[in-house]
């Protein structure tokens, strides 16, 4: 019973981060799909979403304003706002003059924006980590008085809802709505696409935007259940999201959302059973041995080397 | 010294090549015709390893080489150009006839770093083969010139050339004519058919202009959807009733 | 001036004020548990406002402006001169190339501790991007994990004079060679990868070596790092005031003259500088062989490469492994400088600065990557209160060089090829 209960735990605390990372896989699974590259400054774009969520709490905060449901919707607003402006201002100036150029030239223009990024972060608002106020607290607690207890907290419960929701309307906006059938159609061809009349350029950008919107809210979501952010708060996040992207097949949406819930597990697994400084090289490895083995992902199509 | 039997190809559920077969003699000029989207550039890169079939054999002298990796087919012999041209284009003209006579050089980093004899004799002799095909196809005057700043025409002589300083026994040309000017034309048919004369070179020959093809070849295979549709000299294939449908349309 | 025109310019202006002002105008500050938000002064204000005015005008006449700048290039009075001749500008590098290092050879006699040690720190990232960029230049692998060979380099030479007082002229080839191990074992299985998949695989690699040995605590010393990495000798004679090693002598006694820290300093400086012209001198050599034709080539065209003959995975494997190998020698001459290592020097930053060099020097260019690693290297000590700013400015150049020069400050340049046709 004891060691079900731990399991569980491990299990919940494993989906929980794996949804967030769902989130901001979906950012470079979306991104790769239609223009080919690592958007290497995704990681970023979050850790902006979790700043700018964090300055818009204290500013309510400050202005006397402590309804739950309006602080965390205000902060929500403002840090989908903030990231998908930087989203898009980040594709028009490092990336779009650089595609189609030799693959490692986007990919150089990614990394600088990255180091940018978290370096006009650690210039404008320090270097140390700011703590995030407990707006959620509580939870359930399962288990007898003394023993192991499980714990479920409503912050967890958020980030599970908040990630199902964001799907499920995402989901929606891709089948349904015209920029997202556009999307489609541009991830299967471009020049094709272009040739039909869809401004390629606008649903690029849009791309962008959206990848940018769904880190913003991971952001949220991952500041307030770690309790605190820093400018290299994006860069291992970032990271591990690129791993889920791959690891569920880089260019599927489904395979984002599969590839982030495995991975929260397993590093979970590992924080459990083994040690929380392994949890890393345990998604390192992952990532590694899938691109290795099945580059193509678990959800991903093969891709046919053209000469 | 080739000979394809039953091969095919297929990409998920499309059968791109079904069953062709083909037999390439020494010093022979075999060309692979047929519309666009027929397979042959499929064809070509099974051939030359960059595909592994899904069936059927491939037999070069003696060999079974079907599946093997594109380089060691390459080092057995076999060397192909490509339909869309591939130079190292930031590298000058004789560089890019060098790197095709890697395995002729010595490679040994520690000969290179302290100058062997040895070294400098395949050095000095991969140099005089480059001057010796650069002249031949004329362009001796540009052997520094970045390949990318060629003009197009002598980006295709010159990866004709780079595939012959290999010293290959076949030679697959995937569409060499396409884009040349009449005059250019002429003097790669002059330049095919030496490749065969003098040289002792077979060649498998991809190609769009008809004139060209029914000129120099000793022989053709027609294919048509991935399929084999005929095959013999160009006469034979010029009178075949399935060619003149396949070609014309049905009538 | 079409409205739209003037629509997207002024959505440029808002995104612009948008991105920067909740981030720079406003602060967060630790007030006791709490934290409050603080206005920022008005010179921030300021500049924000006036780099939305600039973005504003900018996307206005974007036509305009961009055509100007085209002219601009044309009055260069440099683009239209013609390259000087082959001979005459090879004699006149090589009196340039022997006249600095002669220069670097005598000056740190003249010059301060603090310099030279500085300069031997430049010495290191020469060697450093210099064998970056045999992998990322030349063969066009990019390898953002470059770092950890550094480690290992650094790491053989601390743990060996830790366990087995192991010198630093043995632990220099066998730091080499061990990282130039890992390079092979780590590259075999990678290297088959995609570009842009490679790229996040080292990066992957990398930060897997630095958390084992920032956790693998009663070997490595866990954060604590490794101390007390001995100084190099000179035939024996040790640059200490007094001798560690039983059978050393000490090298101001053996010459008389009185005991001077500064020596060790020189001393280390002229090792690095003489490790530093090793490596550029065979990686030199290896541009020219067949190998370095191979590399580039596979860069180049990976298909027409292997049509040619050339084996993908021994060339790569070739590049990435020589290019961990110089990693090695310059960790090796990292630890014996600073007496003590830890994971934290050997961070991801670590292989992002190497490869700023490499970016910003130009790859495949030599003589740019060696100035542009004097030059990042020196620039922020010259300028230490810009020195916060170097990183984000680091990030902006590579930006910009990939959009307007991707070759570098100093391109590579094409070797000529004689040819003598005597047939």
């Amino acid at each position: 019973m004891q060691d079900l209960l731990y399991f569980s735990q491990q299990l919940i605390n494993g989906l929980t981060i794996g949804s967030a990372y769902a989130l901001i896989a979906i950012g470079y699974t979306m991104v790769y799909g239609i223009i080919g590259m690592i958007n290497f400054a995704h990681g970023e774009i979050y850790m902006i979403g979790a700043y700018t969520a964090l300055i818009a709490i204290t500013g309510l905060t400050a202005l006397g304003i402590a309804w739950l449901p309006l602080v965390l919707v205000v902060a929500l607003v403002c840090a989908i706002l903030v990231s998908s402006s930087m989203g898009w201002a980040v594709e028009r100036v490092a990336y779009r003059p650089v595609r189609g150029r030799h693959r490692l030239i986007p990919l150089i223009s990614a990394i600088g924006m990255s180091i940018f990024l978290q370096n006009y972060m650690h210039l404008a608002q320090g270097s140390r980590n700011v703590g995030f106020p407990i707006l959620i607290e509580g939870g359930f607690n399962f288990g007898s008085d003394g023993a192991f207890q499980m714990s479920l907290s409503y912050m967890q419960i958020t980030i599970f809802v908040t990630t199902l929701i964001c799907m499920t309307v995402l989901s929606t906006f891709i089948s349904r709505s015209r920029t997202g059938r556009a999307c489609r159609a541009v991830s299967q061809d471009l020049g094709m696409a272009n040739l039909l009349g869809i401004d390629t350029n606008r649903i690029i950008s849009a791309t962008f935007i959206i990848g940018a919107a769904l880190a913003a809210v991971a952001g949220l979501l991952l500041g307030m259940y770690y309790g605190s952010v820093d400018p290299l708060f994006g860069f291992i996040a970032g990271l591990k999201a690129f791993t889920a992207a791959v690891l569920g097949g880089i260019g599927s949406i489904p395979g984002a959302m599969l590839g982030g819930l495995i991975l929260g597990i397993a590093e979970s697994m590992t924080s459990g059973y083994l040690s929380g400084e392994y949890k890393d090289v345990i998604s390192f490895s992952l990532l590694i041995l899938i691109l290795l083995f099945k580059p193509t992902g678990l959800l991903g199509k093969p891709e046919v080397e053209k000469i | 010294m080739l000979e394809i039997q039953n091969l095919a190809m297929r990409f998920g559920g499309l059968l791109a090549v079904d069953g062709v077969s083909l037999d390439v003699q020494e010093r022979e000029i075999h060309s692979i015709i047929g519309p666009n989207g027929a397979g042959k550039t499929t064809v070509f890169n099974c051939m030359s390893g960059f595909y592994k079939p899904s069936g059927g054999k491939i037999i070069f002298q003696g060999k079974e080489i079907q599946g093997k990796p594109d380089y060691k087919i390459s080092r057995m012999g076999m060397v192909r150009t490509f339909q869309h041209v591939r130079l190292f284009t930031q590298m000058s003209v004789v560089e890019n006839l060098l790197v095709a006579q890697h395995r002729h050089l010595n490679t040994n980093l520690l000969a290179g770093l302290v100058k062997t004899p040895n070294y400098r004799e395949r050095e000095r002799k991969s140099l005089d083969r480059a001057a010796y095909w650069l002249e031949r196809i004329g362009m001796l005057d540009q052997a520094n010139v970045d390949a990318g700043n060629l003009s197009y025409g002598q980006q295709r002589r010159l990866e004709i050339a780079r595939c012959m300083v290999t010293k290959p026994q076949l030679l697959m040309l995937d569409e060499p004519a396409a884009g040349l000017n009449p005059a250019e034309t002429l003097e790669l048919n002059q330049l095919i058919v030496s490749l065969k004369e003098d040289y002792s070179v077979s060649v498998v020959l991809i190609e769009h202009d008809m004139n060209l093809v029914m000129d120099i070849s000793d022989r053709i295979t027609v294919i048509n959807q991935g399929r084999p549709l005929a095959s013999g000299t160009p006469q034979e294939v010029r009178a075949n009733k399935d060619v003149i449908k396949a070609y014309l349309g049905e009538a | 001036m079409a409205t739209s025109n003037v629509r997207h310019a002024l959505f440029c202006a808002i995104v612009t004020i948008v991105i920067s002002y909740p981030i720079l105008g406003l602060n967060l500050e630790a007030e006791g548990i709490n934290i409050v938000l603080t206005g920022t002064d008005a010179t921030t204000i300021v500049a924000i406002a006036c780099a939305a005015l600039i973005v504003f005008l900018f996307q206005l006449f974007r036509d305009s402006v961009m055509g100007k700048l085209g002219a601009v290039s044309d009055l260069n009075p440099l683009t239209g001169r013609k390259p000087m001749e082959q001979d005459k500008r090879a004699k006149l590098e090589s009196w340039v190339l022997t006249g600095l290092v002669v220069v670097a050879l005598f000056w740190p006699f003249f010059s301060s501790r603090g310099a030279v040690d500085l300069a031997t720190l430049v010495l290191i990232y020469v060697i450093l991007a210099l064998g970056l960029n045999v992998v990322v230049g030349l063969a066009g692998l990019l390898d953002l994990g470059y770092v950890a060979f550094y480690a290992v380099g650094a790491y053989t030479f601390a743990l060996l004079s830790q366990y087995y007082g192991i010198s630093f002229w043995m632990a220099l080839p066998l730091g080499a060679l061990l990282a130039g191990l890992f390079g092979l074992l780590l590259g075999f299985p990678v290297l088959r990868l995609r570009g842009d998949y490679l790229a996040i695989v080292t990066l992957g690699f990398g930060e897997i070596i630095r958390i084992l040995l920032n956790n693998w605590t009663n070997v490595t010393g866990g954060p604590n790092g490794i101390g007390g990495i001995p100084d190099p000798t000179l035939f024996g004679m040790e640059f200490g005031r007094r001798v560690k090693e039983e059978g050393n002598t000490s090298f101001h006694e053996t010459f008389g003259i009185a005991y001077s820290g500064e020596h060790k300093v020189i001393f280390l400086y002229l090792i690095a500088l003489v490790l530093a012209i090793i490596t550029a001198l065979i990686i030199r050599r290896l541009m020219k062989m067949p190998v370095g034709r191979a590399w580039e080539a596979l860069r180049e065209d990976e298909i027409a490469a292997r049509s040619l003959g050339l084996s993908r995975t021994a060339v790569k494997l070739s590049a990435f492994t020589i290019g961990a190998f110089f990693a090695g020698f310059a960790g090796t001459i990292f630890a014996s400088k600073q007496g003590f290592i830890s994971p934290e020097s050997f961070v991801f930053l670590e292989s992002a600065i190497i490869l700023a060099i490499v970016v910003l020097g130009g790859m495949g260019s030599q003589i740019g990557v060696i100035l542009a690693a004097i030059a990042v290297t020196i620039l922020p000590e010259l300028a230490r209160e810009f020195s916060e700013y170097r990183m984000l400015i680091f990030g902006a150049a590579m930006v910009l060089m990939m959009i307007w020069r991707p070759q570098g400050l100093v391109p590579m340049r094409r070797l000529h090829i004689t040819l003598k046709t005597q047939e």
